[in-house]
């Protein structure tokens, strides 16, 4: 690697594909109790393995980030990180924090957690995504300002590019709009915004910042492509998506309380935001296809392609299905929903964070890429994983759009636990393809640990690692 | 895809007026607009007494007058290009000015327009009618404000000599978007104020 303190990005990706395995873990279980209800109960019961398997996405996307930001600020601001100590305290800071979260969802019923952690002092617990004990919403908010002052001193000191910069607004913003998540008022009407504004605003805002600096950063990296032209293509796709975003957030008004011009607002607006991702699908390949370089990390090139398409896939067409007001009125909270926010959080932002973990970890080790054997083994990774959710996100719609129709879309609709048990098949094969999902997520790991095969040692430094420099 | 791949300021091809990706902002908004009309048309043809009623209240001479201002305001920046090809610098900031100017005067007059109906009580849950008007009106009039700060930037990098007869790109970026703001106000006005 080019610069000594991007080595702290290590931690913070292993962390987060460790998180990542629990995540998909809780995943299978729950998907076992969509059809065998009483399955682990009561020791793991769903609520509380649901809890878990959303928590633990949204915290190692976090690691993610972070790790990813110390591996490319350094570079991109061609200086040393500010203070690679600290990123070294605030990585075992939020380690420890979340693995006491999560103990304490599994160990402890959520109202006596909510005691132990005196949230009645400043009650911010029982909001879906949110139910951190405030103790941990502060530890979070403490690791946040460590990491952005952390980062910004570097890159305000150094270079400043438009990667670094995009990159550095999606954390400041990731950070201030998490604060809302500490205003829970009486009234739900009132509570419901607060809360999207953290939901919303980081997934279909700021997170949109950081997965495009991520991406564009990585494609310099693998094509070689002039800066300047990466960098127009930036300012046009976060220009769209933080307009569509922003007032897009208005499709989540239209049954909480709000005005009814919220409906027109909402679906007009939210139905523009394919639009930048269509436009990062088009960039990424355009960017590939005009690459100066063959960079030997062929993986790396293909999670980033990847990402590009899936978020596009996720994202876009999944979301765009349901965000119309007349639409939603039928689709609201079905399973059409899982269906869009199992693609989506993949193809945008777990995808994007494999893709620097798979750019980076080999130059963190020395290596330019893996090893041919170990690149075909993570290639197959990518297409277990993407295929399975792919399938997961076929048959969550199959039960979906089955849910709407015997539920709702009808003259006689029928109560929930019976469509629940006519859509059964729907979730058999779920969770199937989730057990595949998980064959792909251990292929992953295991591409770091094959051996054999000649490895490329960096040799060059035209804009790459160096092997002479760590 | 390929006009995508090479866009004129890397490659030099010169087949839009202005920077290859203020055309990507202008296909946005003009999709936002048009999904707007749309919506506006569809959301008519189920209420046509009501949005007939309250169409008439609508103050079409004020609204004659700023789109008269508007088309004005496109042949000044028509000048300013046209001058900034010639070389003649102090003329092209001048037509910016007067097109600015004219936007300000628009946005003045659309001020007034929007306080008349803030007076009588008139918000966004009033009718589906003043809704769409509401909406699209102060939709557009923020384009404008958009378009005036876009023209007062070039204005400002011409003075400084930033644009020639050779590199005038910038210009053309701007007056690019103005017409934008000039077209939709012009499917905008008789679509909202006129058409029964």
């Amino acid at each position: 690697m080019k610069y000594q303190s991007q080595a702290v990005a290590k931690p913070y990706f292993i962390a987060a594909i460790g998180l990542f395995i629990g995540q998909i873990l809780f995943g299978l279980i729950m998907g076992m109790q969509y059809v065998a209800g009483d399955f682990l109960f009561p020791e793991i019961p769903f609520n509380v393995a649901r809890m878990v398997h959303t928590n633990l996405l949204i915290v190692w996307l976090l690691f993610g980030f972070m790790g990813a930001a110390y591996f490319l600020v350094p570079e991109e601001s061609e200086r040393e990180l500010h203070s690679p100590l600290l990123a070294k305290i605030l990585f075992w800071v939020f380690l420890v924090a979340g693995a006491l979260t999560v103990l304490g969802y599994l160990l402890v019923p959520y109202a006596r957690l909510a005691e132990l952690t005196m949230n009645d002092l400043l009650p911010t617990m029982g909001r879906e995504f949110l139910e951190q004990p405030t103790i941990t919403k502060i530890g979070i908010v403490i690791v946040a300002l460590g990491f952005v002052y952390n980062i910004g001193v570097t890159i305000l000191a150094g270079r400043k590019t438009v990667v670094s910069l995009v990159l550095l607004t999606g954390l400041v913003g990731l950070a201030v709009l998490f604060l809302f998540s500490f205003y829970n008022p009486v009234n739900v009407v009132n509570d419901k915004f607060y809360w999207w504004w953290v939901v919303h605003l980081w997934v279909e805002g700021v997170w949109e910042l950081i997965l495009a600096s991520i991406l564009a950063f990585v494609l310099i990296k693998v094509t070689g492509v002039d800066r300047e032209v990466i960098e127009k293509w930036m300012y046009v796709i976060i220009a769209m998506a933080l307009i569509s975003g922003l007032i897009g957030t208005g499709h989540h008004y239209f049954w909480i309380g709000a005005p009814e011009y919220w409906q027109w607002w909402g679906s007009i607006f939210s139905a523009l935001e394919p639009i930048p991702f269509f436009m990062m699908t088009v960039f990424a390949f355009n960017m590939v296809n005009r690459r100066r370089r063959e960079h030997p990390n062929k993986a790396a090139v293909l999670w980033a392609l990847g990402t590009a398409v899936m978020a596009f896939l996720g994202a876009g067409v999944w979301g765009f299905l349901h965000t119309l007001a007349p639409v939603n009125y039928y689709t609201h909270g079905s399973q059409l929903t899982a269906a869009h926010g199992h693609m989506a959080f993949y193809g945008a932002y777990v995808m994007i964070v494999l893709t620097i973990i798979s750019y980076s970890m080999p130059i963190l080790r020395g290596q330019k890429a893996g090893s041919p054997r170990a690149q075909k083994v993570e290639i197959w990774s990518f297409w277990l994983m993407t295929l399975s959710m792919v399938f997961i996100t076929l048959f969550l719609t199959g039960a979906g759009i089955q849910q709407i129709l015997l539920q709702r879309y009808t003259d006689n609709p029928l109560p929930f636990m019976v469509v629940q048990d006519k859509i059964e098949m729907f979730y058999w094969m779920r969770e199937g393809a989730g057990v595949v999902f998980l064959v792909g997520l251990i292929l992953y790991v295991s591409a770091f640990f094959v051996k054999g095969g000649e490895r490329e040692e960096i040799t060059d430094s035209s804009g790459m690692a160096s092997a002479t420099s760590s | 895809m390929e006009t995508v791949a090479n866009p004129p300021a890397a490659t030099g091809r010169q087949d839009l007026p202005g920077d290859f990706a203020i055309w990507i902002f202008i296909f946005a908004e003009l999709l936002v607009f048009g999904i707007f009309f749309l919506a506006y048309a569809f959301a008519r043809a189920g209420n046509v007494e009501l949005f007939n009623e309250y169409q008439q209240y609508l103050d079409r001479e004020t609204g004659a007058i700023n789109t008269l201002l508007l088309i004005t305001s496109s042949f000044f920046v028509v000048r300013a290009v046209n001058a900034i090809k010639r070389n003649a610098v102090a003329s092209c900031v001048r037509w910016l000015g007067f097109a600015v100017l004219s936007g300000a005067v628009f946005a003045g007059l659309k001020l007034t327009e929007f306080a008349a109906r803030h007076a009588d009580g008139i918000t966004l849950s009033t009718n589906t009618f003043y809704m769409f008007y509401l909406s699209l009106t102060f939709f557009h009039f923020m384009h404008v404000l958009m378009g005036m700060v876009i023209l007062t930037a070039v204005a400002v990098k011409a003075h400084r000599g930033d644009y020639s007869a050779a590199n005038h790109t910038g210009v053309e970026t701007g007056a690019s978007y103005w017409h934008m703001v000039d077209l939709v106000w012009i499917v905008l006005f008789p679509l909202v104020y006129v058409m029964h």
